[in-house]
């Protein structure tokens, strides 16, 4: 959210429906380009391709350049340092996961989505996919009740231990498993710096002078800073899931008012292909899976 | 082959050689037509008359095996394997071109690799011409067997391979060129492999073996793992003509080695103490192989001529498996995934207690991702059926089962049920426990109580539950029990469950020592400080408000920032090869290394009270 508004004023209507069009966009653009991939293209090919659909629908500025991530890049395995966030050379190949993650802005509105992908069939992506979904349920009920921030990472947490998996989003830097989005309102000329548009960075920078001021913080994280309930706006919430070589994520728009919280569209890939699916198992109910604390397990011995 | 060493009958070579072939076991005719009143046959159910081979013979209707020996034997090594599977099966062996009763080529080029797989497919298409044959190959046998089924035009003919220290010698030469298993297992084989070189001079070799010095060492050589007591039937043509074998062969495989693939089910038994070949060198055949299993068993390099009951047993159950038309398990792995791994765990039956969550739950999944079947062992059904589950849609076959392991009826049921659904398991892991924190004279006895039911208990029965049936199966198998670095880091934070822990350790060494003779490995893991949630589920006494203290050391563990993932990939690197014990982090390696150099500093260590 823009810094000029830190007592979480909610975006209009109109603001709503332009951000859910650009997520819409962006969305479209990560489908089509996932479509068209083929084995042999680069993660730079493709995140090159997703910035050029968008620039030819009317984007002029990034919060982030695209990024893709094949194989096992997709689960952020072994990665140290933040420059390997960004696309390499590395080829798809028949049988490998992919994420598509793009952030572009188009007349001050923002749009941060992400999206995964496999080349060829694969039941066990299949299931992280699945299983994503209670995260998604599972975000917005416990935001709704008006827990801290920090608790409800440490929920997403527990979930995904308790699938059998390895928190993805914790390789973020910051730990960050969402961020305030808002508005760009700048006066700084249209620049990239390291994969991020300056003026979008100057507008992060901004809300999170101010929010630190009043003990908050636009990142969310599972620190102590993140120990309060969410700020009312906007928050690009992207949990990510690891299981060995692949990783799934989804990132949208989490809508966030002083006493509800909602996802800003349902008309996405992600939860299009969860209608279109029979779920049963751990995590794919309709309702948030019970987050059950495994107190009778026998954990493994450790000094 | 019968006691006999008359060959049954010649099969002629592509190039004019005569093989010698022995056959032994049911050769079932089929039943006779039924008839009508008058005793004729009606005509419209005449059946077809039985096909017959080339020389007449009816042939079997249940499976054939093919057994192809290896250097410097001949047929009369399979003696006491076809003695064993000849009750159930076609079993049939021939004498390899120059070796045994079968003639030699005059050339050197008659030995190429090429003609020697051609001499199987033509043994096999005499023997069993309708349908295709199970192949069981040792030594040199194995190597040309293994250049057989990787032939596309062949393939079709073999049911199924199994190979007993033999690599296929393309493959051989990729491992040892990219050494994927490390340069110290390439120095290793090339100590194994010396003789070759030696085999390769003009002259020295034939001199050797017709001196009796040759005669000697090998005979040295064969007493390795218990080798045969009994002297090898051998003639001198045996060791002379199949030297042409290596001179042919070998380098040019070596050097230059092509990629060669197989869609037939392969499975490589591997001898714990072969003289001449390391386990590394085999089990890497599943990059190649699309069905591969690996097993290891106790013996020699010629088991199969002094103790072939294991050679039979994986034999009978890998053809019963092929023959009841079951489905192939196919690994369900990324691109990364399937370059990524050997198959030292192919096809393997993995048992693991305290696979619901922590290191249990990763070390199943890393086990699975290497191609293990695995028993997912839990108290908490639910978490152990996740972990099953996962592991199924890696590599198909997994299953969970809700024990508790200080039950030891409990485990004995459960030791029944894997013998009887998956045969007797390659690995067993003992890995449940819990975490107990606090002064010791500040625990209740329910506390102290619990964590030695199922610290050490846990273990205990464990062991005793399968340990038996790894022994009396022939060995080859490896007991895994988890320990930790408490067991040697002593400190009044943890009193009772380093007590535990310590005599886990024991109790491993002690066993390793105990079993080692009978070819079952027992290693113990101390993994040190991994992020596994133990401390949301340990017991904490004497150390102020439980939930605050629980939330540093957390926080500790989370700093730490040791994953159960990371964890587990050691644990599977290590335990390949058997070690006495796996420390797995770096305060777990410095610990034992303090604890043996410096017990002062570890007399500290156990003083130091940390600010929790």
């Amino acid at each position: 959210m823009s810094h000029k508004k830190v007592t979480g004023n909610t975006a209009s209507q109109a603001e709503l429906d332009a951000f859910r069009e650009l997520q819409q966009l962006a969305y479209q653009a990560a489908s089509d380009v996932a479509a068209s991939l083929e084995p042999g293209v680069t993660e730079r090919e493709a995140a090159r391709r997703v910035r050029e659909h968008l620039e030819a629908r009317g984007v002029q500025d990034w919060f982030h350049t695209p990024f893709a991530w094949f194989g096992d890049r997709t689960a952020f395995r072994d990665f140290r340092v933040p420059l390997q966030f960004f696309p390499t050379r590395r080829r798809l190949e028949e049988g490998m996961p992919f994420i598509l993650d793009c952030a572009p802005v188009r007349d001050g509105y923002v749009a941060d989505i992400g999206y995964s992908g496999y080349l060829g069939e694969n039941p066990l992506h299949d299931r992280l996919m699945d299983d994503l979904r209670a995260h998604r349920r599972l975000i917005v009920e416990k935001v709704r009740e008006g827990n801290t921030l920090q608790d409800v990472y440490r929920a997403v947490d527990a979930l995904i231990r308790e699938q059998g998996y390895d928190n993805r989003h914790q390789v973020y830097p910051g730990r960050v498993i969402a961020h305030q989005v808002g508005k760009v309102e700048s006066r700084l000329p249209k620049a990239i710096v390291a994969g991020f548009g300056i003026r979008s960075l100057q507008t992060l920078f901004g809300d999170l002078i101010v929010e630190r001021a009043h003990h908050r913080s636009p990142l969310w994280a599972d620190g102590d800073i993140s120990a309060h309930p969410a700020t009312p706006g906007m928050w690009a919430v992207e949990p990510h899931i690891g299981f060995r070589d692949i990783g799934v994520k989804f990132e949208e728009i989490l809508v966030v008012t002083s006493d509800d919280a909602y996802w800003l569209d349902d008309d996405l890939p992600h939860v299009t292909r969860w209608s279109q699916r029979t779920l049963s198992d751990v995590g794919s109910k309709d309702t948030a899976a019970p987050l059950t604390t495994v107190g009778a397990s026998e954990e493994t011995a450790t000094v | 082959m019968s006691t006999s060493t008359r060959p049954h009958r010649y099969v002629t070579a592509t190039d004019g050689q005569r093989l010698a072939v022995y056959s032994a076991g049911p050769t079932r005719l089929p039943p006779p037509p039924s008839t009508d009143a008058h005793g004729a046959v009606p005509p419209t159910r005449l059946p077809p008359p039985p096909s017959r081979d080339a020389y007449g013979a009816v042939p079997p209707t249940g499976p054939t095996l093919l057994l192809v020996h290896g250097y410097p034997d001949n047929a009369t090594v399979w003696e006491s394997l076809v003695a064993d599977l000849a009750a159930d099966y076609h079993v049939v062996s021939y004498d390899v071109r120059g070796a045994g009763r079968s003639t030699a080529p005059d050339d050197r080029s008659g030995y190429l690799m090429d003609q020697l797989a051609d001499d199987l497919r033509t043994v096999a298409d005499s023997v069993s011409p309708d349908r295709p044959v199970h192949l069981i190959a040792h030594d040199w046998g194995s190597i040309q067997t293994w250049h057989a089924v990787t032939e596309a035009e062949h393939a079709h003919r073999f049911a199924s391979f199994t190979s007993v220290s033999g690599p296929n010698l393309d493959h051989a030469g990729h491992w040892l060129q990219q050494a994927p298993d490390g340069v110290r297992n390439v120095l290793r084989q090339a100590v194994r492999s010396s003789y070759i070189g030696f085999f390769s001079t003009p002259g020295l070799p034939e001199a050797a073996w017709l001196s009796g010095i040759g005669g000697a060492a090998l005979a040295g050589l064969e007493r390795i793992g218990g080798g045969p007591r009994v002297p090898a039937k051998r003639a001198t043509r045996d060791y002379l003509n199949g030297l042409e074998l290596y001179r042919a062969n070998m380098f040019r495989r070596f050097t230059r080695p092509t990629e060669r693939r197989t869609g037939v089910p392969v499975q490589v038994l591997a001898p714990t103490h072969d003289a001449f070949m390391v386990e590394q060198v085999q089990s890497n055949a599943a990059r190649w192989v699309e069905d591969f299993r690996f097993h290891r068993f106790k013996g020699g390099h010629w088991s199969v001529r002094s103790h072939p009951a294991p050679v039979a047993r994986r034999v009978r159950a890998f053809v019963e498996e092929i023959e009841s038309g079951s489905p192939r398990p196919t690994r369900n792995l990324t691109a990364q995934q399937a370059r990524r791994h050997g198959g030292a765990f192919a096809g393997q039956v993995a048992v693991i207690t305290g696979a619901g969550s922590g290191i249990g739950r990763c070390l199943a999944f890393e086990l699975a991702e290497r191609g293990a079947r695995i028993v997912a062992v839990d108290v908490n059904a639910p978490a152990a059926e996740r972990t099953a589950e996962l592991c199924s849609m890696i590599t198909p076959g997994s299953s969970a089962q809700r024990v508790d392991v200080t039950d030891s009826a409990a485990m004995d049921k459960l030791a029944a049920g894997v013998r009887e659904e998956y045969g007797v398991p390659d690995l067993v892991v003992n890995n449940a426990g819990i975490g107990v924190a606090g002064p010791f004279l500040e625990a209740s006895t329910e506390d102290l109580e619990r964590v030695i039911d199922i610290n050490l208990w846990g273990v205990i029965n464990g062991v005793r539950a399968f340990a038996p049936m790894m022994v009396e199966s022939g060995g080859g198998g490896r007991i895994v029990n988890t320990a930790s670095a408490a067991s040697y880091l002593p400190s009044r934070l943890y009193g009772a469950y380093s007590a535990t822990k310590a005599a886990v350790l024991g109790l491993s060494r002690s066993l390793r020592g105990e079993l080692a003779g009978k070819g079952v490995s027992v290693t113990a893991v101390c993994p040190g400080l991994i992020n596994t949630g133990i401390i949301s589920n340990a017991r904490l006494s004497g150390m102020g408000e439980v939930s605050g203290t629980k939330d540093k050391l957390n926080r500790l563990y989370r700093l730490r920032g040791y994953t159960p993932e990371k964890a587990a990939r050691r644990i599977a690197n290590a335990i390949e090869s058997g070690p006495e014990i796996v420390p797995v982090t770096s305060e777990a390696h410095i610990g034992l290394a303090l604890s043996r150099l410096s017990p002062a500093a570890i007399r500290g260590y156990a003083r130091v009270a940390p600010p929790i």
